[in-house]
Order: structure tokens, then C-alpha cells, then sequence
């Protein structure tokens, strides 16, 4: 089950994978963006850890909520909001309970999709986080209804958002600063996707654990 | 990279400072990062935001002041700002009459400027209307993609739409009049070399001394298209041609612009004015203002762009009218 720790042990697992992937992040948003998606990120995910260190709420829901606060107000950018959405979402769905079993956990993350989806209306193949964080989604849902514990079911998701990200780059971006490059924006892997698949890996390193079956 | 800088992680805060010192005129809220008018809010009067990532200088926070804006929300170097740091500058220029949003159309600025707005109907707070600029016309197929870019154009919006609101026009009047503005302006630019983010430490991308980049935006973005440097009247026709065949100038007295990109120095930007001049003059339009200088840059980069803007006679005596911030003043 994933209850209040383990949510706070991924958030602080995928925030020090951010800081040590940060200048990969703005290596690839300089290339098709502005350069500055590690340095972003990171600034919210440092943020959001301290604000979750000193939160002693002990729901997954309230942790959830921290996180997407403070990457609102901290990270700016189109990431800023849409890791945001992602979070609040996923605190919506969460409800009030003190831990999610792995349906619950992946109707969160789906939940946290839908959230992006609602903010920045991107489609599958616009070259954005979507590419990773759909498939994970669809990934980890069918992993969890053939019946996988959640660990199992979040190192399928791992794998799907890994070759989500690597099929961002052969793609023409059509959201986000990449659109403006039109044809140029092909060969380049999305910054974006590159941190989804982050929060994914992160996510299955933490929380299997955390499982019983 | 050389800079005039402390610490990169600093560059932002300690600049606020010293705009905060050269202008005792202006006030600046440290903790939200945003830039008032001193005498802010003016009941009765609508209150002007815009705002976006910060290394544009001077926009937004030198347009600051009478008849321009009301409170500029600087976002870290080229990243928009947060919807707490709009929801400051939203509050504190609130005078009864509602307040605009000047935002450029970027993905981030949209979203962040949006979840402000949405903030503020939740909270009971000032009614708010959003005008989007997107005058790139580097930006082709914008139909299926994200629109085009905000970039020149915000500037003569952000003085015309401040003319509005200083008569004391509704809401929705400055709103229509901003709205016109961009619609009647298209903006073209290239680049002599890249720009350096402090953070990032190194050119966001390599340009080699022979080449420029075409069709770039404000934030060291690669252009549409990389091409050898050529002389100064070829690459005023590659920035203006391009504007000429996305809209109909002739006719109406046209507002030109010629930008610097923040590393050009104004003797290459008046020497640039006059080929843009001259082709506009062979092209049948008739200018009846200017603007050249570095007011929408994008740090050190080299370069320039060029806006045209087709003005009719209300936009026309919005842009005479009196304006007094640290980057433009006229007439006061
Ligand atoms: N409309 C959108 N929907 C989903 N993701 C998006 C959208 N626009 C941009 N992105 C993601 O945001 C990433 C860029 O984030 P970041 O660099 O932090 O913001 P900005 O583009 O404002 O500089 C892109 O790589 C892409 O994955
Ligand atoms: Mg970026």
C-alpha cells in the first residue's frame, strides 16, 4: 500500500533525480526550447521538499496537494503549471485516505494525466510530457487490472515512459516553445518526457516496497 | 560567460534592487517580485499587468509608470512568472475598474497568467480580462500548432492600451483598443549570435561567425532557419518581406519599429532603420511613427527585429499621448 511515507519518499527520490539530471533537462531544452527546464524543475522540486519536510500531515492526499502548491508557485514556465495539474489531480483522487492500493494509485496518476491534459490540451504525438506520462498511464493500468502488485505493474510503467520519451524524438513538435521550430524540432528528445520518465522510475524504485499483495 | 553579475542564482532579485533604487517613482514588491506604479492603486482607473520572464529588459518593468502599465510581474530570466506573483500585481492595481492582463502568447505565460485569472474569480477578487499578443510571423502553420509568439508588438500594446486606461476608458475599451493593436502588428527578427543564460552559464546555442539565425523569438530560441550574414540591406528585406506578405500595410499610416535584441549597439539599429525605411517606401507604405532602440530583448544577444503596425487614427493619438516610465517618456 502506498500510504503518507511512501508518497514522501518518492517526491524526495524523483526531486534528487531532477537536481542530478538538471543540466541534462536544460541541455535538451536548449536544443529545442529556451534552457532552462532543468533549472526550473529543480527549483520547484527543492522547494516542494522542504515544504513537505515540514509537513507533518500524514495523508498521501495532503503530501499530493504540498506538491503541486508548490510547484505552482515556484516553478513557473509551461511546467510549472502542468506538474502542478499533475499533482493536484492526483491529491484529488487520492481523497482522504490514509494509503492507495494500486488501483488507486494508478486512477491518481491517470487522474494527474487527465490534469495536464485539462491545462496545456496536448494530444499523443505533440512531442510534450504527454508522450511519456500516457503511456506510463495505460502501462500501469493494464499492469494493475491483470492482477501485477504495484511494483511489478510501476517497473512496466518505467519501461513505457522510457520508450515514450526516446519516441518524442523523431517527432515534430506541435506544443510548447519546440512548435516554433517546425521542421528543426525533429531528432531532438523532449525535455518534458525526459523528466516524466523520471517521475515514473522514481516512482516504481519507491513504492514497491511499499506493496503487499 | 562575463557578466555583471554576483551569483547566478541572484541575478533577478539584485537587479529589482537597483531598479527600486534608480526609481524612486515606481515600488517594487521584493518578496512577489513584481514592479508598481508608485501611486498604484488609481481608483477608478483600469489597472494594467503584464508581466513574463525576466531578461526582456526594458519590457516589462521599464514601461512601468503613466500611461503604460500598473504593475509589471518579473518571472525568473526567461521564464514566465508564477500565478502568485500575477495575483500581487493583479491586487495591488486593482482600483474598482477591473484589470488587464497584457500576456504573450508562450505556452507557460498563457497557463501561469490563466491559473492567475481563474485565482481571482474563485477569490471574488478584480474582474479580469486577458488580451494575448502573438505577432511572429517567423512562426508558420501556427494554425495547427500553438499560435505565434508574442514579441515586438507587446510593446506598442502595452503604450496604446496604457494611453486607454489612463483617459480612464472601461475595461472592455482597453481591452478592444489592445486587441486591435495586435491584430494590426506583425514582427519579424534574426540573430548575430546567441544569448547566455546566467544559470545555464554558456550560448544557449552555437552560431558561427558567418551565420545568422532567422526567425528567432525572445528567449535564445533557435530560428526557422540559419542562413550566411549578408549585408545590412539584404537582412532588412529577409525581416521585412516576410511581414509585408502576411499583411496588407499600404493604405493606413504605419508605426515602424526597428528592435534591438539587447547586444546591438543603436548605431547599427538606426543604420537598419534606414533600409527598412527604404524598402518600406519602395513596398508603397507610408510610416508616420518610429521606435528604434532596445526595448524587448532577450539579454545579450545580438540582433534585432523589426514591427510594423498599421495605425488608425485612435491608436494613433493613444501613441502621442504622455508616458512617463524608466523606457519611454514623451510628452510629460
Ligand atoms: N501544452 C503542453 N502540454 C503538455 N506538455 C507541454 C505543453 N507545452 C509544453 N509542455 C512540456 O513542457 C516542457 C518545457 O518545460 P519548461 O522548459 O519548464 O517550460 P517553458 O517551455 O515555458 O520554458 C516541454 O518539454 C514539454 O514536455
Ligand atoms: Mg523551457
Amino acid at each position: 500500500m502506498v500510504d503518507a511515507e511512501a508518497i514522501r519518499s518518492w517526491l524526495s527520490l524523483f526531486a534528487a533525480e531532477v537536481a542530478r539530471n538538471r543540466d541534462l533537462l536544460t541541455r535538451l531544452d536548449a536544443a529545442i526550447g529556451d534552457a532552462d527546464h532543468g533549472a526550473n524543475l529543480d527549483r520547484g522540486t527543492s522547494a516542494a521538499v522542504s515544504a513537505l519536510a515540514g509537513d507533518a500531515a500524514l495523508s498521501p492526499r495532503t503530501l499530493l496537494k504540498t506538491m503541486g502548491m508548490t510547484l505552482v508557485s515556484s516553478v513557473g514556465g509551461a511546467s510549472g503549471p502542468l506538474y502542478g495539474s499533475l499533482f493536484l489531480r492526483m491529491a484529488g483522487s487520492a481523497g482522504g485516505a490514509d494509503s492507495l492500493d494500486a488501483p488507486a494509485f494508478a486512477a491518481a496518476l491517470r487522474a494527474g494525466l487527465d490534469g495536464v491534459v485539462a491545462r496545456g490540451r496536448a494530444q499523443a504525438g505533440d512531442k510534450t510530457m504527454y508522450d511519456a506520462l500516457s503511456p506510463a498511464c495505460d502501462a500501469l493500468d493494464h499492469a494493475v487490472a491483470a492482477g501485477n502488485d504495484l511494483g511489478h505493474a510501476l517497473s512496466l510503467a518505467t519501461a513505457a515512459a522510457d520508450a515514450g520519451r526516446n519516441a518524442t524524438i523523431p517527432m515534430l513538435a506541435r506544443k510548447g516553445r519546440a512548435s516554433y521550430l517546425g521542421e528543426r524540432s525533429v531528432g531532438h528528445q523532449d525535455p518534458g518526457a525526459t523528466s516524466v520518465a523520471l517521475l515514473i522510475s522514481t516512482a516504481a524504485r519507491a513504492l514497491s516496497g511499499d506493496v503487499s499483495q | 560567460m562575463k557578466k555583471l553579475i554576483n551569483d547566478p542564482a541572484n541575478v533577478l532579485s539584485e537587479s529589482l534592487l537597483g531598479v527600486d533604487a534608480a526609481h524612486p517613482e515606481l515600488r517594487v514588491d521584493h518578496e512577489h517580485k513584481v514592479i508598481f506604479r508608485g501611486d498604484a492603486p488609481r481608483p477608478g482607473k483600469v489597472g494594467l499587468v503584464s508581466g513574463g520572464g525576466s531578461g526582456h529588459e526594458p519590457l516589462h518593468g521599464g514601461f512601468v509608470g503613466h500611461g503604460m502599465l500598473d504593475a509589471a510581474a518579473c518571472g525568473e530570466v526567461f521564464t514566465s512568472p508564477v500565478p502568485d506573483q500575477i495575483t500581487a500585481a493583479t491586487n495591488g492595481v486593482d482600483g474598482g475598474a477591473g484589470v488587464l492582463h497584457i500576456v504573450k502568447n508562450y505556452t507557460g505565460d498563457v497557463m501561469n497568467f490563466e491559473m492567475a485569472a481563474e485565482m481571482a474569480g474563485a477569490t471574488g477578487g478584480a474582474e479580469v480580462v486577458a488580451v494575448v499578443t502573438d505577432d511572429d510571423v517567423a512562426v508558420q502553420d501556427s494554425l495547427y500548432t500553438v499560435g505565434r509568439r508574442g514579441v515586438g508588438v507587446t510593446v506598442l500594446v502595452e503604450k496604446i492600451a496604457g494611453a486607454a486606461a489612463e483617459a480612464e476608458r472601461s475595461l472592455s475599451d482597453v481591452a478592444a483598443v489592445a486587441r486591435r493593436v495586435n491584430a494590426a502588428g506583425r514582427s519579424m527578427g534574426l540573430a548575430l549570435t546567441s544569448c547566455t543564460v546566467p544559470a545555464a552559464g554558456k550560448p544557449t546555442f552555437d552560431l558561427p561567425d558567418d551565420q545568422i539565425e532567422v526567425g528567432i523569438g525572445i528567449h535564445g530560441e533557435p530560428g526557422r532557419t540559419r542562413v550566411p550574414l549578408a549585408p545590412a540591406a539584404e537582412m532588412a528585406r529577409m525581416l521585412v518581406d516576410p511581414i509585408l506578405d502576411d499583411l496588407e500595410f499600404s493604405g493606413d499610416g504605419v508605426l515602424a519599429f526597428v528592435n534591438g535584441m539587447g547586444g546591438t549597439p543603436l548605431i547599427e539599429l538606426y543604420l537598419m532603420y534606414h533600409e527598412v525605411d527604404r524598402l518600406l517606401a519602395k513596398a508603397g507604405v507610408t510610416v508616420t511613427r518610429s521606435l528604434v532602440g532596445s526595448y524587448i530583448t532577450s539579454l545579450d544577444m545580438a540582433g534585432c527585429s523589426v514591427t510594423l503596425l498599421k495605425l488608425d487614427d485612435e491608436m494613433l493619438r493613444l501613441w502621442d499621448a504622455p508616458v512617463r516610465t524608466p523606457a519611454l517618456r514623451w510628452g510629460l
